[in-house]
Order: structure tokens, then C-alpha cells, then sequence
């Protein structure tokens, strides 16, 4: 970021807060509508209200819907009742302890990124709010980024084939009817402008907050203090710790649960982590093989 | 919404929303919020956050459910069960606010001898005519006072009660009253024998919850009601949407005045409306039956005078005393200078209704081959209205049909495109109505306003021009007036004169030569006769020198501003935010507030504080604009004879009540009792626990092509209730066009919880067909906890839950689930109970084409069985 030198701007993020979730699914229709992206298909899952199901080139913003027999709240009056007098309507009795936890997803942008480290064509950049963005004039569609983002954030856009299509018509550059990777930009368009991004303005509740990262850890900090103090059950920070295998996300969660039961890794790491390990095994292995072949020149010489 | 117009004098929310996060509890029955008003839901987690109670008591966990701090499950249609034990629980634990109620309700009046109570009647109250299956209100009257005389048809629709509230009283003060509330028949002591056996075990056996569960309800709402503390109420279609709708929402407002929570900040009753405008689509009504600011559509058999007729329909005292205010200025923004003192003021030139004309009595009319045309706008009668074949078959007897919509809805294509053409049962050769189908402009293209759920009117700009032959609402009445008058220009004929005689010339800009929306929010804020905008309604005249298109808009215009055009952050000004858009009346944002101080004057705390007598500045101030006149001290005494405004005493908050109070108890005004009694849904798997009566016996119900299943059929023996997810808009003509929409909830789906699927073997996300005597229609299966089944006196009941959104048109497509609801409606509204009724549901997708008939005709037969 330092190479943006005084145009650098405070990292800007997403803390988004499920704990006042309603699942309105209005950052989903936001983001959709000012980043122009396509429907992404007309099919029932199944899973509660969610019909989205996960995070695509065409799905920016994801909501998760979980529904559980657990209390919201463990010293009893929170929700439904209290998890050890739970009774069943079937016995007659009132309602059985249940909650329905809600989890707007999006892309983390992380600290330290690996779709950024992969990507061959300088795509992927780092902005000077220290977001993560695609260009899409100069994504090339290689894929190089899909396996290694650590959430199965960025994806490529498939788009049918239509018989008519001629044999290699994919357009070209500037249309987006191609095989490029797409992901959640934090709205870069609307932050160069001094506006906040899509989801953020249009979610009703503020779960979606949008500000400066910093700021933003430290509200998270108070967030979960508060319902720790009000015993909510399982209340947690996800992404906010700088030490985590990808330094910390740009965009983090307080969630309710364990991390997998909203479908997230547990512990994330970059890919590229390795690297740096991987590239000093390979320089210590090839200084032994050029050592060795010195050593056998050496030796022939003699 | 004459629950709220009989109790407390307008049928509007008393509270904005915005003001919930005030409130120390919140208690949600009757509406899914967080789903359906996900935008003022924030003001109910912002209170949430401020540690009040969020109470959520539904038939269904919703993701309202989920937001709130305590959830209790009932069975569909078991509301004024359930309120009533809070009313009796308020009576067994003196949770009333004494000075309050008192002062500001009606409880101390007393009641004339001739009333007889539910409990006398088993289920009835005195004056029921079972010949004519409806009350005469005479028995119900205060002491000492008479009915005064109505005309030949009682009030009916929506305007039954809405602000002719009082017009039945003589004089401000009633003449019999006991302080002590020790009288007998004492309004306070007949509500406290009424509600006496709403014990916590009552409701437990009606509703299906525990006792525990309703008693920590009650228990929170007392707790956090009194001086120091207040409650709110908020309610939508789930409360309006039954055969009781009304006694439901009255239920609210006697607990909401022995609490004293009505006009105070954080308290009131919220009534959440479910569309952009829908309270403004009653306030200058689309209704058949009411004018402008609620003033009732004169009857043919109503005096021809204008005088008389005021005469009849004025309340002596209170505010409606100003009805020829309102009127007078009416027919004055209609007829201009054709309005004189000579002619009435044109009085005759109005329409008069000669029966019931509400929405299901015209499909009946029409299934009688009865209507001729039919105009639909906004509306989709073939999905979103009870009994979906009915509505179609309907049209199809019609001679012609115009649909102006954004999209060709299920309404305008069921000639060609419906479960009726695909069954053979209608066929579109055959069909000799005549469709037009006119594409309507969106609100961005085109300038108007919203009048919300909180009366609040907010003004929106065209953004861009409509396209191709898309055209505004006010595009198609003006240049349709303007046609219709262009035609008749040179006729003798004197009932032409009404249309002729029309104020019909407003500017018109564009290629379009759309109407100037500006200059019909002047024409109905009004001007004075020399031409100026006036301010507020108390500035009307029944002279004929004032003209007012509505005399509760009065104001929206004042200084010729569009006041609804303001749009000044919440952050920028002071609490209430009066500089943002335009709230009726006279911009108060809190009704009654006047309530919010003491009967001397001083705010009942500090921490409630609202508005309060200023003795210095010898006026009424605070946060809101006082909704009492500015000038009269807190202990004003209205002298002998006083009429209208004039006669309503320095300490009674309720200004449009005939004697300036609250009415726990309603005398005149409600076609089905002056109390709220349970009765059971018009269809019901299990009997009234209450009364002999079982059901509401001023319901309407229909004879043609509306079966019913019997009571606690065991053929049908599932509750079924329908309802709107957030993703899609009502009807879905909004929202099953559109692919960011459709893709979010893609599929119609049918809930049911665990031990039903078991017991009738659905499988999670299988198929299912949900059956009533009225239809047949599948969804896809919703296995979930969620849903829940209840034990109603021994016996388990299942529920069903029904999102209504789907049709044969549009992206996705599905069953409508209002094809299953039948048409039986509340005696005071007429609106249809889709709610709560019952249905059989089996695996497996419905029968296609003719086998589809076949089952309608078997399923009738099975309706007739015990």
C-alpha cells in the first residue's frame, strides 16, 4: 500500500455483524443492481430461504440461512426459551428453543491475498483503500486465482453456450461475456466517488458496516463484548485477527457459530504462505545440486 | 381501519416508526416486520439494542421471530384470545394506569341497563337480529343517550367507524358517569366481567401456547407500561386478515389505553401497511364507499339537502362537528365556481352508493354476469385476491376488462393463460370479455407521492420519461377526463353537468403531456378565495370560500411549498423530524399526543416527555406538533352547548371522539359489538372455547362459487395460513418479472413442520398438493421447525404455511396460493380472512387438465362432511 505514497488512502473494509441480520437479502439485490452483474439462475434449493448458496462471479454478496434448535441465548428469555426446559408443541408444551442464524458472506479482502500473488497479468491489485479488485480490462481468464483464494471467493464466469455461437466467439475485450474471474470490488467505482459501498447503504440494520478496518476492529471488539455480557450463545469475531493465516481480512464477520456452519474455514490460510518457505528449500536444494556440481567439476579437474 | 378509528378516532398507526426505538417493549403479533417492513424494522433493533423487549407472537417462527428476544408460537386466528387474557390479566394484577385511564377513556361512563354482555349471551351481545344477521347498536349506547338516526344502510367498508367515530353521541360530555369506576355498568367494569375468563389457561387451550409463555407476555408489556415506561403495539395483514380483523385490532387499543401507551413516545400502536401508498389509497380513497379525509359517500336514501344531510353525519361535538368544513371545501375543489350556495355547492352532482360495491360483493356481482367493465390498476385480483377461480371466472363474464399494470399480469392474461383454460373449464374462444391491457409508467418515471404506513407523505421525481406507451396514473385520468369532456361538450343533458362542470385544467409538460402532479397536491392542500394556499384544516369554511380536495391533507402545500418534497436528514434537525416530508394531520408525527402530559398539563416523566402545556407562552409546545388545539389550557371547561372542536375539554386528548376520549368500550360504529369476543376463523378444526356462538355471527359470506368446509371437518383438518417473503411483492407483478427477484425465492413452496410431513409422507423438497373445497394447488415441500403444530384442548393441530406471491406468469411460476382461500369477510371492512382457514395436504403434484376439475367437483363434496 506504501506504494501509493500520499495517494494512499485508511484500509476500508466490512464489518458485518450477524447478530441483527434479518436476511432481507437487500445487499444482495444492491450489489447486483450497481455492479450490473447477471441472474445467476432460477433454482430452488431447499436450504431454508437460501437460493443463492454460495458466493460466484455472478453473486457478490451471499446470505446464509441456518436454521437450528439451539437458544439465542443461553441464561434463558432470549428468542424462544431456554435450551434445558426445552419442550416440544407435540407434547403440548411451548416453543422448542430455535434460532435462525442469518450471514451476509462476501469477499474478505484479505491482508494477505492469494488470488492477488497468483494472478500472471498484474489483474488483481491492491487499491489505495487496500481492497483487493479485478481489472477486467486485463484479466485474461487464466483461473490461476480460483484455487488459490482460501474461501472460494473468486470465480470465473461461465456463461452458456449458445449453438449459434461461433467456434472461439467469446467477445473481446471490454464485453463481459467471457471466461474472466469476477468478485466483490468493495465497490471501488463508489469509494473513488466518497460514497460507501452498495450493501452497506442499502442494508436496513447495519449489519453490513462499512469503514475504515481499524475502526471498525475496534467496534467489533465492543460488539462482542456487549453480547458476551448479555450471554448470546457462541458469539465470536471471524477474520478480525492479524496473525490468522491470511493477516486478517479487510472484510470480517461477528458470528454466532462456528465458522463451518455457515459453510467458512475454520483457519484460512493464503496458499502463498508457503512460498517464500518453499522458494528457500528450493534455493538451499539448488545450491546443493550447484554446490554437487561444482564439487564434481572440482573433482574432475583434479 | 375503524378498529383504531372507533377506539381512538383516526384509522391511522398513532405512532411513526421511526419512534419505536423508544419504546421498553415492543410487542409484534399480527405481522412479520422484519420480513415485510425490513426498512422500519431497524427502529425495532435500534430499541432491541437499547435493551427493550422485542415480543414476536406469530403462528410461524419468522426471521421476525428470529430477531426478537422472546418468540411464542399460536395457532393462525387464536389473536383475541390471546389479547384478551392480557386485557384480564391487566385487571388481576391493577396493571391499569389509574390517572390515565381515568381521565382519558371512556371507562367511567356508564353504559345504559339494556345491555346484555357476551357472557349473558353466550357469544352474543343484546340487539342481534338473527333474521337479519346483524346488531342493532341501541342497547349499546352510553346512558342516557339515544342513537342518533342513520342512514337507511349503515356505514360499511372501510369507512364504517373511521372518523364518523362519535357521530352517534349528543353532546361532549357523557351524562352518566362514575370517577370511582365502582358503577356496575361502568364501561371499566363491564370490560373487566367480559374478559374474565380470558384466563392464562384459557388462552393456553385456545391459542396452543403454555401459560408460562403468555404470562411472560403480559407480564413484560405491564412491566414496561406506566409513568416511566411505555409499550408499543405493531400489527399488519395478519391481524386485518381475518372474519374478526377489526375486534382484533380493538382488542390492541383497549390494552394499549388501560396501559396508557396511546400517544406517548415509545408506545401506541404501529399499523404496518403493506404497499408504498396503501394508507394514502384511504385517505383519498379507492374505496366505493368513502370521499376524501374519510367523510362517507353519500347513500340514495340519504337526505338530498346538503344541510340535512351534514346534519345526520356531523358529530355534534369533537372535531368531526366540522364535517361541513370538510365537505363544503370538497365540493368546492371539485366544481370551482360551479359550486354555489345556490346549488349546494353542487351537492347532488356526487355519486351515490345504493349497496355493499366492496371487491368481493363485485365478484359476486360478476359471477352473476352482472358488471359489465372492469378497470384493474395496481391490482391482480387473479393471484392476490381470496379464491383466485372465483376472480377469473368472474372476469370472464365481463364484457370488457381494463388492466393498467407494468407487466401483463395473471389478471390480464387468465383468458388465454389460467388453471381454468389448462383444466377445459373455461375456454378462450368462448370468453366474451374484451381485455385491454394498458402499460402503466414505474414511480421513477413519474412525480407523485407516498403517503406511508406512518401518514407521512414523501414526494418522489421523475427520473426518467416512461418509455414507449408506458404512461403515469395521473397521464390516464386527466387526459381520460379530458377526452370524456371533449365528447360531451355540447350536451343539454343535465346529468352530463357533473363531469362538465369538473375543475379539470391543470399544466401539463413533456411529450407526453403528462399532468403536473404539484398542481394536484395544491388543488387537494386547497386555497382561499382569493386564490392562497391555506395552512391547516382549521382554516376551512363551510361558506363555500375555501376549497380543499381533502381537509386532512390541509397544509401540505402551506406557503404554496410542497411540504412533502422536504427532505431534510433525520441528523440535521430536532427528534421528530418535521422538516422531513409532510405527515397528516398538520404534520404531528404522533397522534394524540396530547396524551403524552399529564390531565395538568406537565409530561407524565421526563424520560416521556412529548409535548406539554406551557403556562408562560400560555400554549401547548414540545418535540411534535401538538395534536390539540394550541391555545386551550389543560383545564379548560367546554361551556353548556358548546359544539364541535369547541366542546372538547382542556383534558381529553382524543380530539375526533365526540367526547374527546379513548373508547375502551364502543357504543356506535362496529358492525359486529361494541367488545372484542374470540370467535373462531369461518373455518376452524376445532370449536369455540369460549362461547356457544362459534364464529363471528356478523360475517359475510357468498353464495356462489365460495364453498366452505364444515366446522372441525375432519376432511380438512390442517390450519392454513398464507403470507408475503421478503423477496417478492404481494401479488408478484413486481417481482416475478424481475431475475434479481425471482432467482432469490424461486420456486412456490409449501411449509410444514417434521411430524406433519411424517404423518402425511412429504418429503423435503419433494412435491405436495395443498387442498381446500375452493382448489387445489402444489408447491414444493418445506420440511422445518418452523412451522408449528399446537394442541388446542387435547387436540394437535398442524399448520400450513403458504407464500402467496406465485401465478402462471412472469419468471417463475407457481400455485397461487389464494386459489385455496374462500371469500368469507369481516361484517366492518369486508376484507377476506386468508389468514386462517383449512386444508388437506397429500405428496405428489396436482392433478393436470380435466382430472384438475374433477378434483375441485370431489374436493366440494368432501366439504359438505362433518
Amino acid at each position: 500500500m506504501s506504494s501509493y505514497g500520499a495517494e494512499a488512502k485508511p484500509r476500508m473494509g466490512f464489518f458485518t455483524d450477524t447478530s441483527v441480520c434479518i436476511g432481507c437479502k437487500a445487499c444482495e439485490v444492491a450489489c447486483k443492481e450497481w455492479n450490473l452483474l447477471p441472474a445467476d439462475g432460477l433454482e430452488w434449493t431447499g436450504h431454508s430461504y437460501d437460493n443463492t448458496g454460495e458466493l460466484s462471479a455472478n453473486s457478490w454478496r451471499h446470505v446464509a440461512f441456518i436454521e437450528q434448535d439451539k437458544p439465542l441465548r443461553i441464561d434463558g428469555d432470549f428468542a424462544t426459551a431456554d435450551g434445558t426446559m426445552a419442550v416440544d408443541a407435540l407434547e403440548g408444551g411451548g416453543a422448542a428453543p430455535m434460532r435462525w442464524l442469518m450471514e451476509s458472506d462476501v469477499c474478505k479482502h484479505c491482508t494477505h491475498a492469494g488470488c492477488l500473488d497468483v494472478c500472471p497479468t498484474g489483474s488483481l491489485f491492491r487499491t489505495e483503500f487496500g481492497t483487493v479488485v479485478v481489472q477486467e480490462d486485463i484479466c485474461n481468464g487464466c483461473g490461476y486465482c480460483v484455487p488459490a483464494c482460501p474461501f472460494g471467493v473468486i470465480d470465473r464466469r461461465e456463461l452458456p453456450r449458445k449453438p449459434e455461437d461461433a467456434p472461439l466467439a467469446l467477445p473481446l475485450l471490454g464485453s463481459k461475456e467471457d471466461g474472466r474471474v469476477w468478485k466483490c470490488t468493495l465497490c471501488y467505482d463508489r469509494l473513488k466517488g466518497g460514497h460507501e459501498p452498495a450493501c452497506a447503504k442499502a442494508c436496513p440494520t447495519h449489519s453490513i458496516q462499512f469503514g475504515e478496518v481499524d475502526e471498525l476492529r475496534e467496534r467489533a471488539e465492543q460488539r462482542l463484548a456487549k453480547l458476551e455480557a448479555q450471554n448470546w450463545n457462541g458469539p465470536r469475531l471471524y477474520g478480525h485477527d492479524a496473525d490468522d493465516g491470511v493477516g486478517g481480512f479487510g472484510a470480517f464477520f461477528l458470528l454466532l457459530d462456528e465458522p463451518e456452519v455457515y459453510g467458512l474455514p475454520p483457519d484460512p490460510v493464503v496458499p502463498t504462505q508457503h512460498l517464500p518457505r518453499l522458494w528457500k528449500t528450493t534455493a538451499l536444494a539448488a545450491a546443493v545440486m550447484f554446490a554437487g556440481i561444482a564439487a564434481a567439476f572440482a573433482g574432475g579437474a583434479e | 381501519m375503524p378498529g383504531l378509528g372507533t377506539s381512538l378516532g383516526r384509522g391511522g398507526a398513532t405512532d411513526y416508526q421511526q419512534d419505536l426505538m423508544n419504546a421498553d417493549c415492543i410487542v409484534i403479533m399480527g405481522s412479520n416486520m422484519a420480513e415485510n417492513h425490513p426498512v422500519g424494522f431497524q427502529w425495532v433493533m435500534e430499541a432491541r439494542e437499547r435493551g427493550a423487549e422485542v415480543i414476536h407472537v406469530d403462528p410461524r417462527f419468522t426471521r421476525t421471530s428470529a430477531m426478537a428476544t422472546k418468540f411464542v408460537g399460536i395457532r393462525a386466528g387464536s389473536d383475541i384470545a390471546f389479547l384478551g387474557g392480557i386485557v384480564n390479566y391487566i385487571f388481576g394484577h391493577e396493571a391499569w394506569f389509574d390517572e390515565y385511564v381515568k381521565a382519558y377513556t371512556n371507562a367511567p361512563v356508564i353504559i345504559g341497563e339494556r345491555f346484555l354482555d357476551t357472557e349473558d349471551l353466550d357469544g352474543l351481545f343484546s340487539g342481534w337480529d338473527p333474521a337479519l344477521k346483524k346488531y342493532d347498536p341501541e342497547t349499546w349506547q352510553y346512558e342516557g343517550m339515544e342513537v342518533k338516526s342513520e342512514a337507511g344502510s349503515p356505514p360499511k367498508g372501510e369507512q364504517a367507524g373511521h372518523g364518523g367515530a362519535g357521530a352517534g353521541m349528543e353532546g361532549g360530555e357523557p351524562p352518566a358517569e362514575d370517577e370511582t369506576l365502582q358503577h356496575e355498568r361502568c364501561v371499566f367494569q363491564i370490560l373487566k366481567r367480559h374478559f374474565a375468563r380470558y384466563t392464562p389457561e384459557l388462552v393456553a387451550d385456545a391459542c396452543g401456547c403454555t401459560a408460562e409463555e403468555f404470562l411472560y407476555v403480559a407480564q413484560k408489556l405491564c412491566e414496561n407500561s406506566g409513568r416511566e415506561k411505555t409499550g408499543s403495539i405493531a400489527y399488519a395483514v395478519g391481524w386485518t386478515q381475518h372474519t374478526v380483523g377489526v375486534q382484533i385490532i380493538r382488542t390492541a387499543a383497549i390494552i394499549q389505553l388501560l396501559l396508557g401507551n396511546i400517544g406517548r413516545p415509545g408506545g401506541g400502536i404501529v399499523a404496518l401497511r403493506g404497499h408504498a401508498s396503501i394508507q394514502g389509497s384511504t385517505d383519498i380513497p379507492t374505496l366505493s364507499n368513502t370521499l376524501p379525509g374519510y367523510m362517507q359517500m353519500p347513500h340514495v336514501e340519504d337526505p338530498r339537502d346538503l344541510a340535512e344531510w351534514i346534519d345526520r353525519y356531523k358529530a355534534p361535538t369533537g372535531w368531526w362537528g366540522k364535517l361541513d368544513t370538510f365537505m363544503v371545501s370538497l365540493l368546492k375543489a371539485w366544481w370551482g365556481p360551479a359550486a354555489t350556495k345556490e346549488n349546494d355547492f353542487a351537492f347532488s352532482y356526487l355519486p351515490r352508493i345504493d349497496d355493499d360495491n366492496s371487491a368481493y360483493w363485485t365478484t359476486e356481482q360478476m359471477l352473476e354476469g352482472k358488471v359489465k367493465g372492469y378497470i384493474l390498476v395496481g391490482e391482480n385480483p387473479a393471484v392476490g385476491s381470496a379464491n383466485g377461480r372465483a376472480q377469473r371466472l368472474g372476469m370472464a363474464k365481463l364484457d370488457w376488462l381494463v388492466v393498467r399494470d407494468l407487466v401483463e399480469i395473471e389478471s390480464a392474461a387468465f383468458w388465454y393463460d389460467s388453471p381454468e383454460i389448462e383444466s377445459g373449464e373455461l375456454k378462450a374462444e368462448e370468453i366474451g370479455t374484451e381485455v385491454f391491457f394498458l402499460p402503466a409508467a414505474s414511480h421513477v418515471e413519474k412525480d407523485g407521492s407516498f403517503t406511508n404506513t406512518q401518514r407521512l407523505l414523501q414526494w418522489h421525481f421523475r427520473a426518467v420519461e416512461p418509455k414507449h406507451d408506458c404512461r403515469s396514473d395521473l397521464w390516464f385520468y386527466y387526459h381520460l377526463g379530458r377526452i370524456l369532456r371533449e365528447r360531451r361538450k355540447d350536451s343539454k343533458d343535465p346529468k352530463d353537468r357533473p363531469l362538465l362542470d369538473l375543475t379539470w385544467s391543470y399544466p401539463t409538460a413533456g411529450e407526453q403531456e403528462d399532468p403536473s402532479a404539484d398542481a394536484v397536491l395544491a388543488e387537494i392542500n386547497g386555497h382561499d378565495d382569493s386564490g392562497q394556499p391555506l395552512g391547516a384544516y382549521k382554516e376551512l369554511k363551510g361558506d363555500g370560500s375555501t376549497a380543499c380536495g381533502c381537509w386532512i391533507y390541509c397544509g401540505v402545500f402551506a406557503e404554496g411549498i410542497n411540504q412533502a418534497a422536504r427532505k431534510k436528514p433525520h441528523w440535521e434537525q430536532r427528534y421528530a423530524a418535521p422538516d422531513w416530508g409532510w405527515a397528516w394531520p398538520a404534520n404531528r408525527r404522533m397522534l394524540y399526543n396530547r396524551a403524552s402530559a399529564d390531565p395538568a398539563g406537565n409530561p407524565w416523566s421526563k424520560r416521556k416527555e412529548l409535548v406539554w402545556w406551557d403556562p408562560k407562552e400560555q400554549k401547548w409546545t414540545g418535540h411534535d406538533v401538538p395534536d390539540f388545539d394550541e391555545q386551550t389550557p389543560p383545564d379548560y371547561v367546554p361551556p353548556d352547548g358548546a359544539e364541535g372542536p369547541d366542546a372538547i375539554a382542556g383534558n381529553h386528548p382524543f380530539i375526533m371522539q365526540a367526547d374527546g376520549r379513548g373508547w375502551l368500550f364502543v357504543p356506535q360504529g362496529l358492525q359486529d359489538g361494541p367488545l372484542p369476543a374470540h370467535y373462531e376463523p369461518h373455518e376452524s378444526p376445532v370449536g369455540n372455547p369460549l362461547y356457544r356462538q362459534r364464529a363471528n355471527p356478523a360475517l359475510h359470506t357468498w353464495k356462489d362459487e365460495d364453498p366452505y368446509s364444515a366446522p372441525e371437518s375432519e376432511e380438512f383438518p390442517y390450519v392454513v395460513t398464507t403470507y408475503r417473503l421478503t423477496e417478492h411483492h404481494t401479488a408478484g407483478g413486481m417481482s416475478r418479472f424481475l431475475p434479481y427477484l425471482a432467482e432469490l425465492q424461486p420456486q412456490m413452496f409449501v411449509e410444514v413442520h417434521p411430524a406433519l410431513a411424517r404423518a402425511r409422507g412429504l418429503t423435503h423438497g419433494g412435491w405436495a398438493t395443498v387442498m381446500t373445497p375452493r382448489s387445489a394447488i402444489e408447491g414444493r415441500v418445506m420440511v422445518t421447525n418452523r412451522m408449528r403444530p399446537v394442541r388446542i384442548r387435547g387436540k394437535l393441530v398442524h399448520q400450513v404455511g403458504l407464500p402467496y406471491h406465485w401465478g402462471q406468469r412472469g419468471l417463475t411460476t407457481g400455485g397461487a396460493a389464494n386459489d385455496l382461500a374462500h371469500m368469507a369477510v369481516d361484517p366492518n371492512v369486508h376484507i377476506e380472512e386468508v389468514k386462517a382457514f383449512t386444508c388437506d395436504i397429500w405428496p405428489g403434484r396436482r392433478p393436470r387438465g380435466a382430472k384438475l376439475a374433477q378434483l375441485i367437483t370431489d374436493l366440494r363434496v368432501r366439504a359438505q362432511q362433518p
